[in-house]
């Protein structure tokens, strides 16, 4: 399988990479771990004329805390993610996460700005961006913007990102202390996109669930921010119970596709089984 | 060194014979990257092919313009059916009797069937052309389902032979059919059926998979118009066979065709058959006069080069009420895609599949195949197994345990019940094999000690019963699975390939420093024969393995032969080598005896030399005898120590082993854990237990991957779907589970050495043990038959329609 | 189309080149450089058989552009082994422990295995199991694959070579 021709550039810092897209809006793509785009480059199914590569401007890489929120760069790899010490301990869920992604090999390259920005149902981080209510930085000739996450994804492949415009970072809130977090996913094989995964972050006060958040991978063209759901747990006690009702909240919005993974009524259930062990794992981890 | 004073141990081990667990000489040059695919061949001025192939899984082909193609620069041919037809090379005759188009003309036939032939001085440029290529299609109704190929309604597929009442294997009862195959004694068996005290019916299917190598076919073919020469290295298991098909479809004298088969990245059965990619590439170097290269991409591989079982068995035992089976009857539909291109030996349709009587003595059998045409790639090749012996093995080893479960016997119990006894070998299966050797009831009950059955079943008891209780939701299954392979194809008398016998052959050369060359018609394609084979001639001629060179897969050197596959290797090839090196030894008496100065009735010989019958302190090295062979022969000797033996075996050889499996799965999502995966195999004489191990532990992970999850799976437009390995499942090092292996020995009465052959032993058997481990789990709930793949949704679906859900 | 300069180490050796931008790393190493140890089995960056080192991460060269490793630091199998032809302790493990059939899979996973090895000096069965995921054997069953690498661990840290085999 062979790629299409382009040309290629190789920018050094932002301002040269936001004005060659000011240049190329229509046909110009963004290449950072180019793990999602050159397979589909070499299925010919991605034709683009040129190809920005992101990998040249340090400045789009690295984990910072700034005040209460973690500042990450779009092209810092899954592997720099699950590696980082400070974020390991602050925010776990996005190193469990990221260790479910793909392979070794692929997260050495792979970021968390191309995983987020194709808007690939299948891409595990952008549930986990909605869950963690995180936030976009997008610059372009004219500025930059800011995008909440959860009104970035609009179908599948479509996003928030206009022609001509760059995901340069994400900004996380900080977790509180004592938070509960889970992401799991069910999948076929090493390599596989979810058949249905979910991320949890959940508190617990006086014994019964304080705040909670669940997104949803793959279980619809767009990742899910399952706020009924979470709604309802509010208040209650962890428990079997409990899980089982926002499981079944769950399945009433999640509309994936039958594919090689299964048919829709397996998935659907699905979706229920891995909210419901992700939410008793994170209040397991909460201390419940 | 004092040969002397060296112990008869260390004289022994020094040969690294049969037995050793010898280091492979292979592994050498593949560790640091230098082992030599085909895809590494860079020649002077080559170019690279590459197929325009249909989106179509059937339409009529109706106007093909390749003017923008070859308007790329770089780009020196592009080929279709029109430019094939003048060489009469547009269609291509099958290893099965049938006919495949090269390139399709007028219509085609499944999805991704090849269309033109780019060839251009690069692979980039090759790739950009091939989609420039334009062609207009009329979609035509498909037919992907093989129950509905034979209906009136169904799409006729085969334009081309639609009026031919008669097939290669006889009469055809619709333009869709190919063959019917009939064996054993229908009125016998219909009659033990009617008196029948229990009987069980089922139709048990073996989806389509796909053998899947690492390295994908392909091939570089360069003609020399000077010399009229054509040479072509590609992905070979059989290249003595190509070198004769090619010379038939292009009327190169077969000596003026050099056929070079490299190191292979695995064949697993796809790299037996012939394929458009190897004649296009031929054809363009012949018209372009330039070396041309064809490179399969996986995606090509899945969908066009080969699948493998699409068998749908419906099997019925009849047995008393004790459990004594009576008959088995089995009819089989048996899809083969678009052209019947199954590469089984000439006469067997559906190759051995009346191995299907398995490991049990049944007094009577009834077997009958129909092959259908459909709307999907052609193959049908033996994938890791003897000619449809897995398709068999699945078959029988599925009935039996339903049979158990109807009786309420265990299903260890219910085999032991059946097994041929030991002192009925050699057997006569009512299906007409003659089984050489086996001891099956101390096989299973090795195999059972060995995993504590009885504290196994003990335990699933349990856990039903919590189960029930809804303390847990996951249930256990414990699957048993008994095989007898028959391998080794084959006899004269009953096996040819387009009417070539299947013998193999040997030829040894004595060098006079007494280092050796030897090369065989068969080859290698992971299987270590450059170990092994060696080992072979240093226990035969007492030559230290590592003073021994193999060589396979060149048609210009190696003696001709078969090729590798259907486990025949060991009991083809590695006989002749053994026979060979008797003749060598032979001769090698006779130089001895006149060196010592006696008779040759008082050598004998010993290890690693001849000595004096009663006086071990006179002696000739076989070092001693080769240098002898070359300077100073006896009188009346020729000079020289060498020799040649095309083996035709007797028999076929019948490996044997017990599989037992232990899973645990998770109704809630249908996801099956392996917990234990214990692998007794019987493959007679062992010659490495290192490469034994190891062909059981890849065996096996190949069966792992077809039970729970391969398959190549056809929408209803006749798309293929998964053919990639995002899809296809490959399981890795983390889904794979452990396996501990076992083994008893009992040699093959026929065979020089005992050898029986063991490659595919644990695809055939492993197959069964998984599918009956999950069988068994959802038994307690009701279920009598759950179908192949056991992927985690349908382990779900399955869990749901017996209610285990919520 | 128009090739562009391109400059990296590959195994100690500066390399410069000129590449067609769409060319792939995989096929770079391969028929410019002549290193065709690294292999194709399935250009959907599953398979892992074309891994080769970079600047400190094992990647599939077949989802990298040529480009991309421009001022790289590249090695390849074929500068595992030492210069006299002693094998890396990888290497005789895969031969020791029969960690190899057709020899396919074989250059990508001791690469992978190398870097593993960096990373995590003492593996267990799991970390070499979840290590090499990203690396498809389609003939040994990975068994001996795991034991090998175990084989190479306990060489490069001293340690006794016969528990490892076990």
């Amino acid at each position: 399988m062979i790629p299409g021709p382009f040309a290629y550039h190789r920018p050094k810092s932002l301002d040269e990479a936001v004005a060659l897209f000011a240049a190329h809006p229509e046909d110009g793509r963004a290449l950072a771990g180019g793990h999602s785009l050159i397979p589909m480059m070499k299925l010919r199914l991605a034709t683009p004329e040129h190809l920005i590569d992101l990998g040249g401007i340090v400045t789009l890489k690295g984990i910072r805390r700034e005040g209460e929120a973690w500042v990450i760069g779009a092209t810092t790899t899954q592997a720099e993610l699950i590696g980082h010490d400070a974020l390991a301990a602050g925010l776990p869920i996005i190193g469990e996460t990221a260790r479910q992604i793909a392979d070794p090999q692929i997260r050495y390259c792979g970021t968390l700005g191309g995983n987020v920005a194709n808007g690939d149902p299948g891409n595990d981080m952008p549930a986990l961006m909605m869950c963690l209510d995180a936030t976009y930085h997008l610059a372009s000739a004219t500025g930059e913007r800011r995008v909440k996450a959860r009104e970035f994804y609009h179908g599948a492949y479509i996003t928030a990102l206009a022609a001509g415009e760059i995901l340069t970072a994400i900004h996380i809130p900080a977790a509180p202390p004592g938070h509960g977090h889970a992401y799991e996913k069910l999948k076929r094989k090493i390599g596989d996109y979810a058949t249905a995964a979910a991320a949890v972050m959940l508190t617990l006060k006086d014994g019964r669930i304080a705040t909670c958040a669940i997104g949803l991978t793959n279980l619809a063209p767009t990742p899910l921010l399952a706020e009924a759901a979470a709604a309802m747990l509010i208040g209650e006690k962890p428990d079997q119970g409990a899980f089982a009702a926002a499981a079944r909240a769950v399945e009433a919005i999640v509309t994936p596709t039958a594919d090689g993974r299964g048919p829709v009524e397996y998935r659907t259930k699905m979706a229920g089984v891995v909210t419901r062990r992700a939410l008793a794992r994170a209040a397991t981890r909460a201390g419940a | 060194m004092n040969e002397m004073s060296e112990t008869r141990e260390a004289r022994e081990a020094k040969l690294q014979g049969l037995g050793c667990k010898r280091k492979r000489v292979e592994d050498v040059r593949f560790t640091q990257g230098k082992g030599k695919y085909v895809d590494d061949i860079k020649l002077p001025g080559m170019l690279y092919g590459d197929f325009h192939r249909s989106p179509y899984g059937h339409a009529r082909i109706k106007r093909i313009d390749t003017a923008k193609a070859k308007a790329v620069p770089g780009v020196l041919a592009v080929l279709t059916a029109e430019d094939l037809k003048p060489l009469k090379l547009d269609w291509m005759p099958t290893l099965a009797g049938d006919v495949q188009a090269v390139l399709a003309g007028e219509k085609v036939l499944f999805q991704n069937q090849e269309v033109a032939f780019v060839v251009a001085t690069e692979r980039y440029i090759a790739a950009d052309a091939a989609d420039l290529v334009e062609v207009e299609y009329e979609a035509l109704p498909v037919l992907v389902d093989p129950f509905k190929a034979m209906t009136p309604e169904a799409p006729i597929l085969r334009e081309d032979i639609k009026d031919k009442t008669t097939g290669a294997h006889g009469e055809r009862k619709h333009p869709n059919h190919i063959f019917a195959w009939e064996v054993g004694d229908r009125e016998a068996t219909d009659l033990a059926f009617r008196d029948a005290e229990v009987t069980i019916k089922e139709l048990i299917s073996y989806q389509r998979v796909h053998p899947c190598p690492l390295e994908t076919c392909q091939s570089v073919a360069s003609f020399d118009k000077i010399k009229g020469e054509l040479t072509v290295w590609g992905t070979f298991q059989a290249p003595h066979v190509v070198r004769t098909v090619a010379a038939i479809l292009s009327g190169i004298p077969e000596h003026k065709i050099h056929v070079i088969a490299p190191d292979i990245g695995g064949g697993f059965g796809n790299k037996v058959g012939v394929y458009p990619g190897y004649v296009c590439a031929i054809v363009a170097s012949i018209v372009t006069g330039r070396p041309v290269k064809w490179v399969e991409d996986r995606i090509e591989n899945l969908s066009t080069t080969s699948f493998a079982r699409d068998y749908h068995m419906t099997a019925e035992i009849a047995a008393t009420r004790e459990g004594r089976v009576k008959a088995l009857r089995v009819h089989v539909l048996a899809d083969h895609g678009a052209f019947d291109a199954c590469a089984d030996p000439s006469k067997w349709p559906a190759g051995f599949f009346n191995i299907v009587t398995g490991s049990y003595d049944f007094p009577t059998a009834h077997v009958a195949v129909d092959g259908v045409y459909t709307n999907k790639a052609p193959g049908g090749v033996a994938y890791r197994c003897s000619f449809r012996v897995t398709e068999a093995a699945y078959c029988i080893e599925r009935a039996m345990d339903i049979l158990a479960h109807k009786l309420g016997l265990d299903p260890a119990e219910l085999r032991m019940r059946n097994f041929i006894r030991r002192e009925q070998f050699p057997y006569h299966s009512a299906l007409g094999w003659e089984y050489d050797s086996g001891d099956y009831h101390t096989a299973l009950q090795k195999a059972l000690e060995a995993v504590g059955y009885s504290a196994l079943r003990a335990e699933q008891k349990a856990r039903q019963e919590a189960f029930r209780r809804r303390e847990t939701r996951e249930i256990m299954g414990i699957g048993v699975s008994f095989f007898t392979e028959i391998v080794g194809a084959g006899p004269a008398k009953n096996c040819d390939i387009l009417g070539i016998a299947m013998f193999d052959s040997a030829e040894i050369r004595i060098h006079p420093t007494g280092a050796v060359i030897a090369r065989m018609g068969t080859k290698s394609q992971g299987q270590g024969h450059e170990t092994t084979y060696a080992q072979i001639i240093a226990s035969e001629l007492g030559i230290p393995a590592d003073d021994v060179m193999i060589e396979e897969g060149n048609t210009d050197t190696a003696p001709y032969g078969l090729g590798t596959y259907g486990s025949r290797s060991t009991p083809t090839a590695g006989a002749a080598t053994a026979m060979a090196c008797r003749k060598i030894k032979a001769k090698a008496q006779m130089i001895a005896a006149h060196l010592l100065e006696v008779h040759h009735d008082d050598v004998e010989f010993d290890i690693d030399r001849f000595r004096v019958k009663g006086m071990p302190e006179r002696f000739k090295t076989m070092k001693d005898i080769a240098w002898t062979a070359y300077s100073a022969p006896p009188p009346g000797l020729e000079p020289g120590l060498e020799a040649v033996n095309y083996y035709d075996p007797p028999n076929m050889t019948y490996p044997f082993g017990a599989y037992i499996c232990v899973m645990d799965i998770d109704v809630d999502t249908g996801v099956a854990k392996t917990r234990r995966f214990y692998a007794l195999d019987d493959c007679g004489t062992r010659i490495n237990p290192m490469i034994i191990e190891g062909q059981v532990h890849g065996g096996l992970t190949e069966a792992f991957a077809i039970a729970m999850g391969q398959e190549i799976a056809y929408d209803d437009i006749g798309n293929v779907k998964g053919a990639s390995f995002l899809d296809f499942f490959l399981p890795t090092a983390v889904e794979t589970p452990k396996w501990e292996t076992d083994f008893t020995v009992t040699p093959s009465p026929h065979h020089p050495i005992g050898a029986k052959g063991v490659g595919e032993s644990p695809n055939v058997g492993g197959v069964p043990a998984f599918s009956n481990a999950v069988n068994d789990a959802f038994a307690f709930l009701g279920a009598t038959h759950i179908q192949m793949p056991h992927d985690a949704w349908r382990l779900w679906q399955a869990a749901e329609a017996l209610g285990a859900q919520g | 189309m128009k090739k562009i300069p391109l400059s990296l180490t590959v195994n100690g050796n500066p390399v410069e080149a000129l590449v067609e931008p769409r060319t792939l790393l995989v096929h770079f190493l391969r028929e410019q450089l002549d290193l065709t140890g690294a292999h194709i089995g399935c250009d959907t960056t599953h398979c892992g058989a074309c891994t080769v080192d970079l600047d400190g991460r094992s990647v599939k060269s077949c989802t990298l552009f040529a480009v991309q490793a421009e001022g790289a630091t590249i090695r390849t199998i074929e500068d595992l082994a030492a210069a006299d032809g002693t094998l890396h302790p990888l290497q005789e493990g895969f031969r020791e422990m029969h960690g190899l059939q057709c020899g396919f899979c074989t250059p990508g996973m001791i690469m992978r295995a190398y870097r593993l090895l960096q990373e995590i000096p003492r593996p267990s069965e799991d970390d070499i199991r979840a290590g090499i995921a990203g690396n498809l054997c389609r003939c040994t069953g990975y068994q001996n694959i795991v034991r090998a690498i175990a084989f190479a661990a306990a060489r490069l840290n001293g340690e006794n070579l016969q528990e490892a085999a076990e």
